[in-house]
């Protein structure tokens, strides 16, 4: 017994002596990256602490602990809210339509790109479409604001040389046209690049099976239809899985700079709309509980379209 | 039928090599005309009509730009946040990449953890906010850089192109006596040179784009104001003008010349160093992200 008791202490005393001399061999290592994983700590974990903000009574130069604890009030305020179910909408609805516009497009260009034989031209079309990419939102909306300007724009210029209509048209400040201004610049922006990863998994698709094809006296369409498509699945199925989280967690930089007060109806997600409740009005607590919804949702979506495609596919996120 | 299906290819080619050569005119015509305005004289812009190339060229609207202090001092402060983010970025990212390709590392499986859970819980705009408010960052240079300086997204791709890196390289680059910095430095960084390349480029046209930083929480202090800042400011009064409908005086006495041929100006300026940059890095990250993401 005694003996026993002897064993396990020397026993736990050297696995400390192991810790410590694993820390030891490894202090580099540790060194390269504590310091940086504090500075992730701080700007990714903490602000979720702040999430009992929404449930608290907060008001901006007030002691945030000694705010007034008063339950879900926010969010029983929040579903009975008119304006967030409109701004819920437009979220939900814009997130849908970038998804699926940059799903099927970049999927088709994949396939277009796929079948030029002149590496040349190939490469020129890939670098060209990149270029939007790497061009901020504040640029794009500058060029869209000029473009679709009702004073000398271009295209306003062109429909009218053209005679399609008979007086300037207010694309940017008229509320029906956002949705679409809105899809199609992020289009624009994303094509070219988001094919770079099918592009990729098309070249690594097994030549012999085209080889075959041809043998078999396949058309091109045939080929793409019984061969590349197929081989794209698995990867456009995961690339789509993440991005549902994206519906409702999706940017708000276009729709600020795209948008504006006359538009504001169709134009404001939900970001903004916490961003103004907070900073106009003053309610930073129902602004918090805003954005806790928004991230909340959009974890649950993930993991339902995780548990979904699980279902149907072989293919999931984790 | 082999000669319908024939007829039917080439039909294809056809109208495919005519569809991409419309496609990349409507990516690059953005561009040139913003490039054929910005070279015109403001006076005749407001008349309309240029598409491809300037009508009465001139270069007063770059003058106009990089005489005005504002404007000069943004874009200095631009490349100074660019240059000093990007460092530091990238040198996080291979820290925290390297450490996580070391199978023997005590913390990887519970650090890899830790940065996968920031990719789909994160907090919001507004608890960010208030963290950056408390802890003193607001008006600061370093609200620019540290906020964004993990990222995991960024760490994954780094560390899938570390792992493929052959093992002995590394073990014997250790038997020589070289430590973990030594070995990162001299061995894994060299070896991994297109996707140190493709991290740099995404983070450094992060920090060039950036802007909504810029207008959260520095936009008091006009010291700490940023080129692509200045840029959307000028669009909104613009904006605002269209709504007045012709009373566009009071804009174009506000910055001294037409805020068309002005925002022009600017875009370029913006625009032309990711565009002389890009082309050269595009073989690099093109591999560096197609090895890493075909492996996740």
């Amino acid at each position: 017994m005694v003996k026993k008791l002897e064993i396990n202490t020397s026993f736990t005393h050297s696995v400390k002596r192991g810790l410590w001399k694993k820390i030891y061999t490894q202090r580099y290592l540790l060194l390269m990256t504590i310091p940086f994983i504090v500075v992730a700590f701080i700007f990714s974990y903490i602000p979720l602490w702040g999430w009992f903000l929404a449930f608290v009574d907060y008001k901006v130069g007030h002691d945030i602990l000694g705010s007034e604890f008063i339950g879900i009030k926010h969010f029983n305020a929040l579903f009975s809210d008119a304006q967030f179910y409109n701004v819920l909408r437009n979220t939900l609805v814009m997130g849908l339509l970038s998804m699926f516009s940059g799903f099927i497009g970049s999927i088709a260009l994949a396939l277009l790109l796929n079948e030029i034989r002149l590496k040349m031209f190939k490469r020129f079309i890939q670098t060209i479409t990149y270029i939007p990419h790497f061009v901020s939102w504040v640029v794009i909306a500058n060029i869209l604001t000029s473009f679709l300007s009702p004073d000398g724009g271009v295209i306003n210029r062109i429909l009218l040389d053209l005679g399609i209509v008979d007086e300037a048209v207010y694309f940017m400040s008229n509320e029906n046209w956002f949705w679409g201004i809105h899809t199609m610049a992020g289009l624009w922006k994303e094509l070219g690049w988001s094919t770079i990863i099918y592009l990729a998994v098309l070249a690594g698709i097994n030549p012999e099976l085209y080889e075959a094809a041809d043998v078999d006296g396949a058309s091109r369409f045939r080929k793409m239809w019984h061969i590349s498509i197929p081989g794209l699945m698995p990867t456009a199925t995961l690339l789509l899985l993440i991005s549902v989280g994206w519906i409702i967690q999706g940017g708000f930089e276009s729709q600020f700079l795209l948008g504006n007060s006359m538009v504001i109806n169709k134009s404001e997600v939900l970001d903004l709309y916490a961003l103004r409740y907070s900073t106009q009005i003053g309610d930073w607590s129902y602004g918090v509980a805003i954005t806790m919804f928004k991230s909340v949702v959009s974890v649950l979506l993930v993991l339902l379209a995780n548990y979904l495609s699980k279902l149907f596919t072989s293919t999931k996120l984790f | 039928m082999i000669e319908s299906r024939r007829v039917g290819d080439y039909v294809f080619s056809v109208l495919n090599y005519t569809f991409l050569i419309l496609l990349s005119a409507a990516t690059l015509f953005p561009f040139i005309n913003l490039l054929a305005i910005s070279l015109n004289d403001p006076l005749d812009t407001v008349k309309g009509g240029i598409y491809l190339w300037p009508r009465e060229f001139t270069f007063s609207n770059y003058f106009y730009t990089f005489n005005n202090e504002k404007l000069f001092g943004a874009a200095l402060r631009s490349v100074l946040r660019t240059v000093v983010g990007s460092i530091l970025g990238v040198l996080t990212t291979a820290f925290i990449a390297y450490a996580l390709s070391r199978k023997e590392f005590m913390l990887r499986k519970s650090m890899n953890l830790f940065l996968v859970f920031t990719l789909y819980l994160n907090a919001g705009l507004i608890p960010v906010y208030l963290l950056i408010k408390e802890i003193g960052l607001m008006n600061t240079f370093a609200v620019y850089i540290l906020p964004t300086l993990v990222s995991a997204y960024n760490i994954m791709i780094m560390r899938s192109y570390f792992e493929q890196l052959p093992e002995g390289v590394i073990e014997s680059s250790k038997i020589d006596g070289a430590n973990e910095f030594q070995t990162l430095f001299r061995i894994v960084m060299p070896m991994s040179m297109p996707v140190v390349a493709t991290i740099t480029l995404f983070v450094a046209v992060m920090h060039w784009n950036s802007w909504f930083d810029n207008y959260l929480y520095t936009s008091r202090d006009a010291n700490l104001s940023l080129l692509q800042f200045e840029l959307q400011k000028i669009l909104m009064s613009s904006i605002n003008q269209v709504f007045a409908k012709g009373d566009s005086s009071s804009v174009r006495q506000a910055l001294g010349a037409s805020p068309q041929s002005i925002r022009s100006a600017i875009t370029i300026v913006v625009t032309l160093p990711i565009l002389f940059v890009y082309p050269f890095l595009q073989r690099y990250f093109v591999k560096g992200i197609t090895i890493a993401s075909i492996k996740e």
